[in-house]
């Protein structure tokens, strides 16, 4: 039982964390809604004026923007699918026994601790460059034509780069659910005749679910913020081929200075985010409860 | 329990695994390689995967030229510092929240993980002007503020679930015999809680060192940690690969071998502790 002493320390101790958490979120978020109702720009300065809801409908209206929402989509559901699928296949592989197991554990997870502007550059220049890259030698070596990832298919270049990033993070969580499963089970299964494809279907996937929804929305929240691949590699062109949400809010404040309409992106963004985020807590909730 | 596998099928396993497990980890291998060869046989027509005349120049020329050094040294001072500093902070919160639960600590959780959900792009702009207005942009001190704030929260988490499974009656037993709340802490939680203290701090440190939307948009040449350091060699003039590699695989080696020994951690901690 906790006593009325302990309850005031564990107040005291609790409140650094809760009124710095508080301040974080709640300052920046209401200057960004405060400077989304502004005509804003860092270069005209004295020129700041209320002006509703303006800045809102020019960057609804902004050609770049509903590309921007398409790439959005089309890169949080790109890589979620890759990692997703690829990431049961090799949890389910490397459940297996398999000799030096520990090392190939290590070499799958790697590229998670690899820094976004790292991998980045490898893959664009090292592997992707469509004159010194390793894959143009490859294919000319093949006696096909080089591809110049980046100018042809710049979206589904960083698709990759990112699902390579994220694939070991999937596999790793999808692994440790699997390691839980009930080998009995497994075992009984097996003996009442049901095949590996049955087995998989009926016991492996749905004792996954829960560990997927965890692994798709946690992803998620990362893929929306997807910012130093972009920058690295493409710069969100060509045009707006590769612009994402989170690109065109960066370009709109920090390249072209104008904080209200960057500042109304924004909010777009936390919007978007938040509609993620619900699902994703109340599945944390849950198990908090358990 | 052994599962009964027949060696043919598991040598079979085995071939995959190897073979998927090296093509995932080929890019960084490759780099790593390329980093060793000289700029002419870094972009050889014919790369060569062995063969070639290994040399350290690469390694010379980065550190002398691009004040190498100094970067590391700001990535150390921000992942690390940022972590301590969360910790310090989120030790208290969370010893109060696993061993003094109150009716809403449940709420609070939550809370403090609703403000992990928010994308950075959306406070972007606010967070730059109050940077550039107090003096802190492009300062070690700035970043370590952000990404102290920005991690806060899952070092809050892991701690709590962490210390969550440490038995509570222990502290009751300290306390009955008359132990203060701070001989408590320092006595009886401290040496239970070393473990997960340490995975918390070794996870954050892996999260901050590569953490590369606030780093590059809060930096410019005082403070730029290696993510930025690394960024800067997209711009042509940059482009020698064999430097690039030299200098990817500095920027990526001490985490690399951290992130390996934290493999468990990191489930834990990024799923907040939805699966363990």
């Amino acid at each position: 039982m906790a006593t009325q002493a302990s309850r005031t320390a564990s107040r005291l101790m609790l409140s650094p964390a809760v009124v710095l958490l508080f301040l974080w979120m709640i300052v920046p978020l209401g200057m960004t809604i405060y400077f989304s109702l502004l005509r804003f720009n860092l270069l005209m300065p004295g020129t700041e004026e209320f002006t509703g809801f303006e800045n809102y409908f020019y960057f609804f209206t902004d050609p770049a923007f509903w590309p921007a929402l398409v790439n959005t989509l089309t890169l949080v559901l790109g890589v979620l699918v890759i990692t997703v699928v690829g990431g049961v296949a090799l949890a389910v592989l490397l459940d297996q026994p398999v000799w030096g197991q520990g090392i190939v554990r290590i070499l799958v997870i790697a590229p998670f601790f690899v820094m976004p502007s790292v991998s980045a550059l490898v893959w664009k220049n090292m592997l992707m460059n469509p004159v010194n890259g390793l894959f143009a030698a490859i294919a000319r070596g093949l006696g096909l034509e080089p591809i110049d990832f980046f100018a042809e298919a710049p979206l589904a270049s960083i698709i990759v780069i990112v699902a390579w990033q994220w694939l070991p993070f999937a596999t790793l969580i999808l692994l440790t659910a699997l390691q839980s499963l009930d080998r009995e089970q497994m075992d009984a299964a097996e003996m009442d005749g049901a095949g590996p494809i049955r087995r998989f279907v009926h016991l492996t996937v749905p004792h996954l679910t829960r560990a997927i929804t965890v692994v798709v929305l946690i992803q998620t929240i990362f893929l929306l913020s997807v910012f130093a691949e972009i920058l690295v590699t493409t710069n969100g062109g060509p045009g707006t081929a590769s612009t994402t949400l989170t690109f065109l809010v960066y370009m709109q404040s920090m390249l072209q200075f104008d904080v209200g309409l960057g500042s109304a992106g924004g909010i777009v963004a936390v919007i978007l985010a938040n509609i993620v985020a619900i699902f994703l807590m109340r599945m944390i909730g849950k198990n908090l409860e358990a | 329990m052994a599962r009964h596998v027949s060696n043919s099928r598991k040598a079979v396993v085995t071939a995959l695994a190897w073979g998927i497990g090296l093509l995932i980890f080929f890019p960084i291998l490759w780099t790593i390689l390329t980093s060793f060869k000289t700029e002419g046989e870094a972009i050889n027509s014919h790369p060569s995967f062995l063969f070639f005349d290994w040399t350290l120049e690469n390694y010379h020329t980065v550190n002398e030229r691009s004040d190498y050094l100094g970067h590391f040294w700001n990535s150390v001072v921000i992942a690390v510092g940022s972590t301590l500093v969360g910790l310090l902070i989120a030790i208290p919160a969370a010893w109060s929240m696993a061993f003094v639960p109150g009716k809403r600590t449940k709420d609070l959780l939550m809370w403090m993980l609703s403000t992990k959900m928010m994308p950075a792009v959306g406070v972007l702009v606010p967070i730059y002007l109050l940077a550039r207005d107090t003096g802190l942009l492009d300062t070690k001190l700035g970043l370590v503020i952000v990404l102290t704030l920005v991690n806060l929260p899952i070092i809050v988490w892991m701690l709590y679930t962490y210390f969550k499974e440490i038995p509570g009656e222990i502290l009751e037993a300290a306390r009955m015999d008359g132990a203060s709340l701070g001989s408590e802490i320092l006595y009886v939680l401290t040496p239970m809680a070393v473990p997960g203290i340490a995975s918390t701090l070794l996870l954050n440190v892996i999260l901050a060192w590569n953490e590369s939307f606030w780093t590059l948009n809060l930096t410019a040449a005082n403070s730029a940690p290696l993510t930025a350091f690394i960024a800067s060699y997209s711009s042509p003039e940059g482009l020698f690969y064999a430097k690039l590699s030299a200098a990817s695989t500095m920027a990526i080696a001490p985490i690399l071998i951290l992130g390996w020994f934290s493999q468990k951690q990191l489930v834990r901690g990024l799923t907040f502790g939805a699966v363990k």
